[in-house]
């Protein structure tokens, strides 16, 4: 396993990058509404992502058909915008990753559609609170499980659930790069963690088990148990002084 | 995008039913799991009994316990 650690002039083009990855994320947040369709949504965003010179990064990856992943509530992760209508209730991840300047930005926000459950609102905040507790984590020094670890005892003590087939990565002039960063485990094992790596720590969460299953597009990845599934991403650099957000933003600028 | 986990797929028997549908799984590794049963086998109420051949996929951060994902005939 080979990971790749960035210098502060490249860690700063990823930053751009993670820029316009934020902008699309707000963009989209704020067309989301019942009645609108993932179809929409996604075209919002090719649109927006590439006037600002960025080229969407899923489109094509690995067949990947779109440029943004929708899923909503079961569904975990790389659901394929389409027909599917937004209902009030509903809660919807949006994957967004932008190519700019060479380089990745990878984040996700799982928004909620109108009012939505307490559970669901409870799935979403302990998601985000993970988020924040595995990107504490990713300091020089300490090991990849620690971020794990640490994702893994929020969830659990807010009686959730992790998934397990599914995990973060390295990041940089490729979408998935080493490590794979599981949002589990015991801590204190792994690489060490060292100024220069530019990780994407994208804990999935859900309101039942750990488990998923693939769906017959060969894509879209929902839960087993058909419980609520909550999905937070950022692209964080470790540096010196502690963990960089190379996309932040997101949460700031989308409190309602 | 998440990156799915490589995951490992073996083979092995059926040898006892637990409750909420576990099961113990003989793996022809010789080594034994814990399993439980895919979504997409519930969906289809696929029944699972001891002394059935299946597939089971493993985590490799948990070779303890699996996923039953197919069932021979």
């Amino acid at each position: 396993m080979a990971i790749i650690r960035k210098s502060f002039a490249e860690i700063d083009q990823m930053e751009l990058a993670g820029r316009v990855v934020v902008d699309t994320l707000e963009l989209v947040g704020e067309h989301i509404k019942p009645g609108v369709t993932t179809a929409a949504l996604d075209a919002v965003a090719d649109e927006f992502i590439r006037s600002r010179g960025g080229t969407p990064t899923f489109l094509g990856y690995r067949g990947y058909p779109a440029s943004i992943c929708t899923s909503p509530n079961a569904m975990v992760v790389h659901g394929i915008p389409g027909p599917y209508t937004l209902e009030g209730g509903d809660i919807l991840s949006v994957d967004v990753g932008v190519t700019l300047g060479g380089f990745v930005g990878d984040s996700a926000y799982t928004f909620p559609v109108g009012e939505i459950s307490d559970e669901a609102r409870a799935l979403l905040d302990v998601c985000q609170t993970a988020l924040a507790a595995g990107i504490e984590q990713a300091q020089a020094g300490n090991r990849i499980s620690d971020i794990g670890h640490a994702i893994q005892t929020v969830t659990e003590e807010g009686g959730f659930s992790v998934v397990r087939s599914l995990v973060g990565h390295g990041v940089g002039r490729s979408m998935h790069e080493d490590p794979q960063i599981p949002n589990f485990g015991d801590p204190g094992r792994g690489p060490v963690l060292q100024p220069g790596m530019t990780l994407a720590i994208e804990p999935m969460i859900t309101a039942g088990g750990p488990d998923v299953y693939l769906h017959d597009d060969e894509w879209s990845i929902s839960t087993d148990d058909g419980s609520l599934a909550a999905h937070f991403e950022h692209t964080v650099a470790v540096t010196e002084n502690g963990p960089r957000i190379l996309t932040r933003g997101v949460e700031t600028s989308l409190l309602r | 995008m998440a990156k799915q986990e490589d995951k490992i797929e073996v083979e092995g028997e059926i040898t006892e039913a637990l409750p909420s549908t576990m099961f113990r799984v003989q793996l022809d590794s010789g080594h034994a799991v814990l399993a439980s049963i895919s979504g997409k086998m519930r969906k289809n109420y696929m029944r699972i009994l001891p002394g059935d051949k299946v597939k089971v996929e493993l985590s490799p951060y948990d070779l303890s316990r699996g996923r039953i994902t197919y069932r021979y005939r």
